[in-house]
C-alpha cells in the first residue's frame, strides 16, 4: 500500500501557500507559550488539552482562568500555559480548585487530572467537590494506565487490559472491577453536567470539543459542577505501536467507559 | 487525471516524532508517510492532491505539526492515472 501512495505526486509543504488562502485552525493550541510538545509520540494529552485550551478563548475567559493540575505527565503543561495554574498533590486538585474557587467566585476553575490521580489517589476529593454542587469543572484524561510511572494498572483500567503489573490482563478476581468514574459522579445531586469523550479520531474531538464546552459555560452560569471525561492515548504505557493506539483505545476504554453526555442538569 | 484540491498544510518536519496517527484520520487519504527522517529519526508526514484544509490532522496531531490553510479558489493538480 505505502509503495502506491508514494507514487503519488508530492505537495511541497515546507513554505505557506503563495496562492490566495486563508489559514484555518491554530498550528499550536492557543494559550501555551511553547511549540515543543514533551509528549511521548501518539500521547492523547495535548490533544485534549487543544480542546480545553480552544474552549477557553472562545468562550473568551482565559484570563480569568485558573487550571488545578493533578500529578501525571500532563502535570508539565503548567508551565507552558498563558494562564494562572495551581499545582495541587495526588488527587487533591478538585478540593484545591474549591478553595480558589471561593476566594475568587468570578475565576474559571478547571481542574486537569488523570485517572491514577484522580480515581486511585484521590478519589473522595471529586466526589466530595462533587457532592456540594462547587461551581468548578473537573477534567479527567483517562487512559486506564499510571503513564508516567511506567504504565501500571489504574482503577479504570479495564478487565483484559494488559499492563505493566498486569501482564496478563486484568482480572476481576485478583484486581476487582474498572471504576466508571463518570457514571458515579453522574448520580450525585450537586452536579450540573456530566460527559465522556475521547480523542482517538477527529470526529471524536470535535465531539469532545463540544462536551469541554458545555462544561465550562455551566460554570460561567453558576449552575454547578461539571465533569467531563477524555479518553486518551498511551501507546507507550500500553506497549503498543503508536498507529495503533486510537483503535486500541476505541476497542478497550472505549466499550466500558462508553462515551456520551451522562448528566445535563443544566 | 485531475484532482480538486481546496487547501494545502505546512508540516513542521521537526516537531513530528512519527506517531502515524495523521495518516487514518485524514478523510481524502492525501497523507503518507515519507521514507526519508528527521533529524530525531522519525519519519514525517507528506501531502499529496486532494486536501480540503478540513483540519482532521490538525486537531489529532499530538506534536502541533500541521498548518492548514483553505484557497480562496479551489485547483485542480494533476495526479497519474492508477
Amino acid at each position: 500500500m505505502t509503495d502506491a501512495i508514494v507514487e503519488r505526486p508530492i505537495v511541497p509543504t515546507e513554505h505557506r501557500p503563495d496562492r490566495a488562502a486563508h489559514e484555518v485552525g491554530h498550528k499550536v493550541a492557543p494559550l501555551l507559550l511553547t511549540e515543543q510538545s514533551h509528549f511521548c509520540p501518539g500521547c492523547g494529552e495535548p490533544i485534549a488539552a487543544r480542546t480545553i485550551l480552544e474552549n477557553l478563548v472562545e468562550l473568551g475567559v482565559a484570563g480569568q482562568s485558573v487550571a488545578v493540575l493533578g500529578i501525571g505527565c500532563y502535570t508539565a503543561m503548567a508551565s507552558s500555559f498563558d494562564i494562572d495554574t495551581v499545582q495541587a498533590l495526588h488527587g487533591r486538585a478538585p478540593s484545591v480548585a474549591t478553595g480558589v474557587k471561593r476566594m475568587k467566585p468570578d475565576s474559571i476553575v478547571f481542574t486537569l487530572q488523570g485517572d491514577g490521580d484522580m480515581v486511585n489517589e484521590g478519589l473522595q476529593e471529586v466526589l466530595h467537590t462533587a457532592a456540594r454542587g462547587e461551581s468548578v469543572t473537573a477534567i479527567l484524561l483517562n487512559n486506564g494506565v499510571f503513564g508516567e510511572t511506567g504504565g501500571h494498572m489504574t482503577a479504570t483500567s479495564v478487565l483484559g487490559q494488559r499492563t505493566k503489573n498486569t501482564i496478563d490482563g486484568r482480572d476481576a478476581e485478583y484486581h476487582g472491577y474498572p471504576i466508571r468514574i463518570a457514571d458515579l459522579i453522574a448520580q450525585l445531586d450537586g452536579v450540573a453536567y456530566v460527559a465522556r469523550g475521547s480523542v482517538h479520531s477527529p470526529g471524536a474531538i470535535a465531539k469532545t470539543k463540544k462536551m469541554v464546552h458545555k462544561a465550562l459555560q455551566m460554570q460561567v452560569e453558576r449552575k454547578g459542577f461539571s465533569f467531563v471525561e477524555i479518553l486518551t492515548m498511551c501507546p507507550t504505557g500500553w506497549f503498543i505501536p503508536t498507529i495503533e493506539g486510537p483503535q486500541y483505545m476505541d476497542d478497550t476504554l472505549g466499550q466500558v467507559h462508553t462515551m456520551g453526555e451522562l448528566e445535563v442538569r443544566g | 487525471m485531475k484532482v480538486l484540491t481546496r487547501g494545502t498544510v505546512t508540516v513542521d518536519v521537526e516537531q513530528c516524532k512519527g506517531c502515524d496517527m495523521c495518516i487514518p484520520a485524514c478523510p481524502p487519504g492525501v497523507l503518507s508517510m515519507s521514507r526519508e527522517v528527521n533529524g530525531r529519526g522519525y519519519r514525517f508526514p507528506i501531502l499529496h492532491p486532494g486536501c480540503t484544509g478540513c483540519q482532521a490532522c490538525q486537531q489529532i496531531c499530538p506534536d502541533w505539526v500541521f498548518e492548514v490553510f483553505r484557497y480562496e479558489e479551489p485547483i485542480e493538480l494533476e495526479v497519474p492515472e492508477s
